[in-house]
């Protein structure tokens, strides 16, 4: 869902790529001098105008790399996530794995699995909420993306965090039913989730 | 035939009514922050409304393919409550924001020495980050309240082109159009303007610097004032294009100047086959 330095350069205006480059040289400069500032730096200014200037299209990978070049620490990335736009907060999600921020960051993820914004919640369920996320937390954000008709696919790790795991298994035949039970149909990732969820096969002998 | 709603409360609409819009023509809005009928106690339930201005009403809008910009400001009734004043010093922080294209609704309500502060501070605030401001002109003693907002206006660091005076009738538009300010009308289904007066002044005034909008709310209001105006137009022999200039060429020249508009609407990837509003089954 990202797209690279490199082929962002080619794909943006000279002007977008200027911008960019600015940009990125303030987000270092904060990593190398951090608690430097008081209020807003300069390069978490960018960060909201990152849409305008580069394009709504390129706004997740422009944000993204700012929070990679300035090293965004726990503090930083919440209080982004807390006072941005709904694409900032998304941003902020997808970014969450690139930073170093362990689990720090996993009360943002929360947050964006309670909203009903399928943007939001597919943000979430990427590589941070795979690695962090405990086993109740993300049966439920699976659910919710059932829900809300995030596709499926979009879940990072699916089969690896699914795999023997009963309790989601009992929630999707549970929520199938249900489904069934009101004359609406089920929704079509429900199926490949469940399949997903079978134990796996026992070892060989031989290994 | 394409409508851009300059001035609409959807917060406070449902989604049947992003629907008729949608029917009626209507691709793009600016939804304004503005009093909620039940007063604010403290700056925090400004920031939450203007963070659903930011995040949850674009979203709903997209539903129905209309795209949805908003103005920000500390409105000029809570401008007299010391509650709510520290929302101005948090303004800053909000005005950067890629879906903000004007500081807006500021002006006056009783015209109080608040009302002063806050409307001056918010018009150095627009200037200060490149955008327009969404003035509303008060309900009472309109033509007074209009020329003083006219002065303050004068005085402050913000070109006339860059404002937009609105709320505006047959005795404030003379004014408002020679100050080099645009001019709003709110057309409401009872007393303050509707569609052929409005079509009456547009007949003595012209088309040029005037926007048509349905200032739709929590009170009793009609979303699709703005398509019953072009059609009102329409049928007092103005042509397709003045339609088209009044009710979207306008809106987007004024709030252009923010440099901020994005008009193409993409609906979210995750909602490519065509679902409503999700109730994610809560
Ligand atoms: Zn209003």
């Amino acid at each position: 869902m990202l797209t690279d330095r490199k082929e962002l350069d080619a794909r943006l205006s000279d002007t977008a790529g200027t911008w960019l480059d600015d940009a990125l040289a303030e987000a270092a400069h904060a990593a190398a001098h951090p608690g430097a500032d008081s209020g807003p730096l300069p390069w978490e200014l960018r960060f909201a105008a990152a849409g305008r200037h580069c394009g709504r299209d390129h706004a997740d990978s422009v944000r993204a790399l700012l929070l990679v070049e300035a090293r965004a620490a726990p503090s930083t990335v919440t209080r982004l996530y807390r006072q941005g736009t709904a694409a900032e907060r998304r941003a902020v999600l997808l970014a969450l794995h690139r930073l170093d921020l362990g689990p720090a960051a996993v009360p943002l993820v929360e947050d964006a699995l309670r909203t009903n914004d399928p943007r939001l919640v597919a943000a979430a369920v990427g590589p941070y909420g795979a690695a962090h996320l405990d086993a109740h937390g993300w049966r439920h954000a699976v659910l919710k993306c059932l829900f809300i008709e995030v596709p499926v696919e979009t879940v990072d790790r699916l089969g690896e965090r699914a795999r023997g795991d009963a309790e989601l298994a009992r929630m999707l035949r549970d929520f199938a039913a249900e489904r069934t039970a009101a004359g609406r149909p089920v929704p079509d990732g429900l199926r490949t989730v469940l399949a997903l969820t079978a134990p796996a096969p026992a070892p060989t002998e031989e290994s | 035939m394409r409508i851009f709603d300059p001035h609409i409360h959807m917060t406070s609409r449902t989604t049947d009514d992003y629907q008729a819009m949608y029917d009626a023509g209507v691709r793009a809005l600016v939804e304004p922050s503005f009093w909620l009928g039940q007063p604010r106690t403290s700056p925090a339930s400004f920031f939450d409304y203007f963070d659903a201005l930011l995040g949850w009403e674009p979203f709903r809008a997209s539903q129905y393919g209309i795209a949805h910009h908003c103005t920000l400001a500390l409105n000029p009734k809570e401008a007299n409550d010391p509650r709510c004043t520290p929302v101005l010093d948090a303004l800053p922080r909000y005005l950067v924001k890629d879906s903000v294209v004007a500081v807006g609704e500021i002006g006056y309500d009783s015209m109080t020495p608040a009302e002063d502060t806050a409307l001056a501070t918010q018009l150095q605030l627009a200037a200060d980050h490149g955008l327009p401001a969404l003035v509303h002109t008060p309900h009472r003693d309109k033509l007074a309240g209009l020329r003083r907002t006219i002065d303050v206006v004068r005085e402050s660091a913000l070109a006339p082109e860059a404002v937009l005076l609105d709320h505006l009738n047959e005795t404030t538009v003379r004014d408002a159009l020679d100050s080099g300010c645009w001019a709003g009308f709110s057309i409401y289904p009872d007393t303050k303007m509707d569609e052929d007066r409005m079509v009456s002044v547009l007949r003595a005034h012209g088309t040029d610097r005037i926007l048509v909008n349905s200032a739709a709310d929590w009170g009793r209001s009609d979303p699709l004032k703005t398509r019953k105006v072009a059609d009102t137009m329409l049928k007092a022999g103005f042509d397709e294009d003045d339609v088209d200039k009044v009710l979207w060429r306008n809106p987007v020249a004024f709030y252009g100047q923010s440099g901020r508009l994005q008009l193409d609407i993409t609906t979210p990837d995750a909602l490519h086959e065509g679902n409503s509003i999700l109730r994610g089954g809560e």
